[in-house]
């Protein structure tokens, strides 16, 4: 391995370096000529009947240049399953409910007409609970379904049911058996930047919307569904990402938001910008689901796990995004974390009158693998075996085939699960119950693309001009994560160039070639390989352009040289050794043969060659590009939710020391070890970047974050009240990166994204058990549930 | 809408705004001067992403009401790279230690950093945290930015 120059090399991110001087353009920095800015009016209840909504204070405003409402835009359903409208004209069923816009020359006079549009209501019965939301006599969040047939009950007709071997079986043949019921609640994903979109039509009606979206052709694919339904069919979409600041998620779906901005800018035939206030990022922007589990998990006299039955409820809220497809994911731990031949898991979405969910780092991965993971150290205790001990015997193994058919390529969990446990010293820290304890999780998640579409690809774009710089265009987006450094590692090893002579570029549908989006921690892995696919084209043009002209160039040299000295003898020169591309190769920009690798003639820069083969003349000249589509060879999952739809796993445990203060009920981490299995380290100082980042926001899902809810209302919409964790809670997190190698992945890599976030809240869970003796199974592990937990313990 | 002059000192320049009474110093950073380096975040002064240096001082520039920085001394991420367009210590540092991810909360930090630095130049790490407490970042935990400021405190120390 070591032979590579830049691959496993800790590459700085100098071409990010506008981020650092204040010229990065994010959204929130984006100006069009002319831009107009855009509000929306929210509703004022959960659920009510819109009687009246009167503009006419608004559109008097002096600077408003558009005010609408439902009513004077196409009644067009849109969403996962097309059950909202954009703007709301009849009821609204939340208070993130959009009712009416306003474009405006000034953000404060759009806020201005926005109090001034009188909105008459006629509250509805509501529903806040989602086991309340299923009872016979709730009262419906929908009345009809999309397609306008009445709806009898608040669940969702999604079929999230997985169920392989025999659980009744496996639970017959089990020594032991635990059954636990788990909470986890809504989170926001708190990126920095908040949401924000522009959208401007040109005179033909084409449209560039300049987002945040990391799925930019699912983005153009929404948007263009939505103007074939507005009389648009023949507009053309651009979607465009300027800097994103920060996504975790949220820029899975296309956002409501992103249609109202559309709206205004075809009424207005101006560019708008919409960019949400923090308090609109927490009333309405779509968090992460929050999850009720019921699991059952049983394993043998010897420890080999049984079965595992989980049920699974989710509040929808009162429409469907991302949220509600988590159950897809939640079956990818609860089936394959660990090995465990009996599984059934059932989950059931409800609608009611809160927020709706989409997608955050992990997806519904943290949700299950708290489940899983917690229910894991309740089994140990009950078997009497060490909790590390039962996770080795149970560890997933290269070569295995899990019950959702998900095939383990490389696999380093046994190899994790014995670091963290011999770092944090858990033999000698552990069962002493004195308020210091120690726990372990691990997880399982898709680290070589997922395909939940038919296509998972990515394109890429390359080409090399005449003066040695590669340019690269990525269907992609990149949120932050490190990609432009990464890709100019991986391209640069491939081709023989330097990371420096690579420039990346994302986030652009009229440049770029399809892709699947930047999630799922897929894009190392998948636009990776697409880089290394078009590298190797580029390389064989490159060769075969030295072939032709590195003879001729080696030639007029000699001749040049003999003129001006005629004393100058033409060296004897076996041309042979450059005549067959296979017996080139590049090196820091510089062609030369691996026959004759020392012989100074035979070394050229690309540039040489490049410019010479760009300027032969009519018809001959030549350029450098090549374009690679990667689509990995995986499967979707099938009718009974199995499959192989990922080209490798990744696998990590994290193990925790905590300190429970028994009188504040105060959880403390003394330490934190994160080994992850990332198949090979690109560049070691960005995996530890995002193992940090993933393992901070898991420390918060654990301890401190989770929007609070009253009747529907975020009662914490700022980060006073949310408490996301600051650079003074200091938590000591110890990223381990463990290198199996992965034959699918470029150079062995595969995807850590959001790995690093999923086992971390188990872990702390089960080590406020080991320190106190009491389980706290709903997220967040405040100081006044343990207190509580504390008391009952204690028989208060 | 009443508007009001204002006259400062900014990024090494003298400058006068003409602006609404109501503004900000970053609504007229951004809107005036066109420095889009320091974000809005909030809006609130509670997570540091506009963090400006005002007379030595780190402040919130959101929260900063306009007429007060009349006379003053401000400096803005664009203000800290040397003319040549040297990168200052903190700038280089948080690129070479992965100190930046999404970027947005980084303006903010290396201001908040800087005017520690200035005043401590060889803070310890309890003192980088605090000295960052008030500056939020969702994508790296912090780590790497506590580590990109220590060594950039280095750096400075041995310039000097």
């Amino acid at each position: 391995m070591s032979e590579y120059l830049f691959i496993g090399k800790n590459v700085p991110r100098t071409v990010e370096v506008d981020k650092v001087t204040g010229r990065a353009v994010y959204i929130n920095d984006l100006k069009r000529p002319g831009m107009l800015y855009g509000k929306i009016v929210y509703s004022r209840f959960a659920h009510a009947r819109i009687k009246n909504i009167d503009t006419s204070k608004a559109e008097k405003l002096p600077g408003v240049r558009a005010v609408i409402t439902g009513a004077d835009i196409p009644d067009v359903r849109v969403g996962f399953l097309k059950d909202q409208t954009v703007l709301k004209k009849d009821v609204v069923r939340q208070f993130r409910d959009e009712v009416a816009a306003v474009a405006a020359i000034s953000p404060e006079i759009a806020q201005e007409a926005c109090e001034l549009i009188e909105v008459e209501y006629e509250e509805l019965p509501a529903v806040f609970d989602p086991y309340e939301a299923m009872k016979a006599d709730a009262p419906l969040v929908h009345e009809l379904d999309a397609r306008g047939r009445p709806v009898k009950s608040n669940i969702l007709p999604l079929p999230w049911k997985f169920s392989a071997g025999d659980v009744e079986a496996g639970r017959a043949a089990s020594a032991y058996i635990v059954k636990d019921d788990l909470t986890t609640p809504w989170i926001n994903q708190c990126c920095m930047g908040t949401s924000g979109c522009v959208a401007e039509f040109d005179m033909n009606n084409n449209l560039t919307l300049y987002n945040q979206a990391n799925v930019i052709f699912g983005d153009k694919r929404r948007i263009m569904e939505y103007f074939s339904q507005i009389g648009l069919k023949d507009s053309k979409v651009r979607v465009l990402n300027p800097i994103v600041g920060g996504s975790f998620g949220t820029k899975l779906d296309t956002d409501i938001y992103e249609f109202i901005c559309i709206q205004l800018a075809l009424k207005t035939r101006k560019p708008v910008k919409i960019i949400f206030t923090r308090e609109e990022e927490f009333q309405v922007l779509p968090p992460r689901q929050p999850s009720i589990f019921t699991i059952e998990q049983g394993c043998d006299s010897e420890g080999r796990l049984t079965f595992r039955r989980a049920e699974a409820v989710l509040d929808n809220g009162a429409y469907t995004s991302w949220g509600a497809t988590t159950p897809s994911v939640m079956m990818m731990p609860l089936s394959s974390l660990y090995r465990v031949p009996n599984v059934y898991f059932e989950a059931k979405c409800v609608y009611t009158n809160n927020i709706y969910c989409q997608a955050m780092r992990g997806y519904g991965n943290p949700q299950a693998t708290f489940a899983v993971e917690v229910s894991m150290d309740h089994l140990a205790e009950k078997a009497g075996i060490d909790p590390a001990d039962l996770r080795l015997m149970n560890s997933n193994q290269p070569g295995d085939e899990t019950p959702m058919r998900l095939k383990i390529t490389s696999c380093g969990m046994e190899e994790c699960i014995k670091k963290v446990r011999d770092e944090i010293k858990w033999d000698e820290k552990r069962g002493k119950h004195n308020g210091r304890g120690v726990g372990m999780a691990s997880l399982i998640h898709v680290a070589g693309g997922a395909r939940v579409y038919k296509s998972d690809g990515h394109g890429m774009i390359i080409k090399v001009d005449e003066d040695g710089h590669v340019d690269v265009i990525s269907g992609g987006t990149d949120q932050g994560q490190g990609s432009p450094t990464v890709f100019s590692q991986i391209i640069a090893e491939a081709l023989g160039f330097r990371p420096e002579d690579v420039s990346m570029t994302f986030g652009d549908t009229a440049f770029g070639l399809w892709d699947a989006g930047t999630h799922a921690s897929r894009h190392t892995f998948i636009a990776g390989n697409a880089a290394l696919m078009a590298c190797k084209k580029i390389k064989r043009q490159i060769l075969e352009l030295a072939v032709e002209q590195m003879p001729k160039i080696i030639k007029q040299g000699f001749k040049r040289k003999k003129r001006k000295d005629p004393e100058f003898t033409v060296p004897d020169l076996n041309f042979g050794s450059i005549a067959d591309p296979d017996d080139l190769d590049i090196r820091d920009r510089i062609v030369f043969s691996k026959k004759d690798p020392e012989n100074p003639h035979f070394r050229m820069e690309v540039s040489r060659i490049l410019t010479e083969a760009l300027h032969i003349g009519t018809g001959a000249s030549k350029v450098v590009v090549a374009e690679a589509f990667y689509d990995p060879p995986t499967e979707m999952l099938d009718r009974e939710f199995k499959g192989n739809l990922s080209c490798t796993y990744a696998f990590g445990t994290t193990a925790v020391e905590v300190e429970v203060d028994e009188k504040t009920g105060e959880v403390t981490i003394l330490q934190l070890f994160a080994a992850h299995d990332v198949g090979k380290a690109l560049n070691p100082v960005l995996i530890d970047g995002q193992i940090y980042g993933a393992g901070y926001i898991g420390v918060g899902y654990g301890l401190t974050e989770e929007m609070k809810l009253e009747k529907g209302k975020v009662l914490n919409p700022n980060f006073l009240d949310y408490k996301m964790l600051t650079a003074k809670d200091n938590i000591p997190v110890t990223p381990i990166i463990v290198e199996p190698g992965d034959e699918d992945g470029p150079y062995g890599a595969k995807g850590i994204g959001e790995p690093g976030l999923v086992p971390t809240a188990p872990a702390i869970a089960n080590a406020v058990y080991d320190a106190v003796g009491v389980w706290i199974h709903d997220l967040p592990i405040t100081p006044e549930k343990v207190l509580s937990a504390l008391k009952e313990k204690r028989g208060e | 809408m009443k508007k009001i002059e204002v006259g400062f000192i900014l990024n090494g320049d003298e400058v006068t705004a003409e602006v609404p009474a109501t503004w900000t110093l970053l609504k007229t950073l951004r809107e005036t001067f066109e420095l889009t380096g320091p974000k809005e975040g909030c809006g609130v002064g509670e997570c540091g992403a506009c963090t400006v240096i005002v007379d030595g001082k780190a402040v919130n520039s959101c929260i900063f009401p306009i007429a007060e920085a009349a006379g003053k001394t401000i400096t803005t991420i664009e203000g800290i790279a040397e003319k040549n367009g040297t990168l200052h210590p903190l700038q280089q540092s948080f690129l070479d230690n992965n100190g930046v991810q999404c970027g947005f909360c980084t303006s903010g930090m290396i201001m908040s950093a800087k005017a520690l630095l200035d005043e401590n130049p060889e803070p310890t790490e309890d003192e980088i945290r605090t000295g960052i407490s008030g500056n939020l970042c969702r994508c790296t935990g912090y780590v790497q930015i506590v580590d990109s400021i220590q060594k950039a405190s280095e750096i400075m120390k041995d310039k000097s």
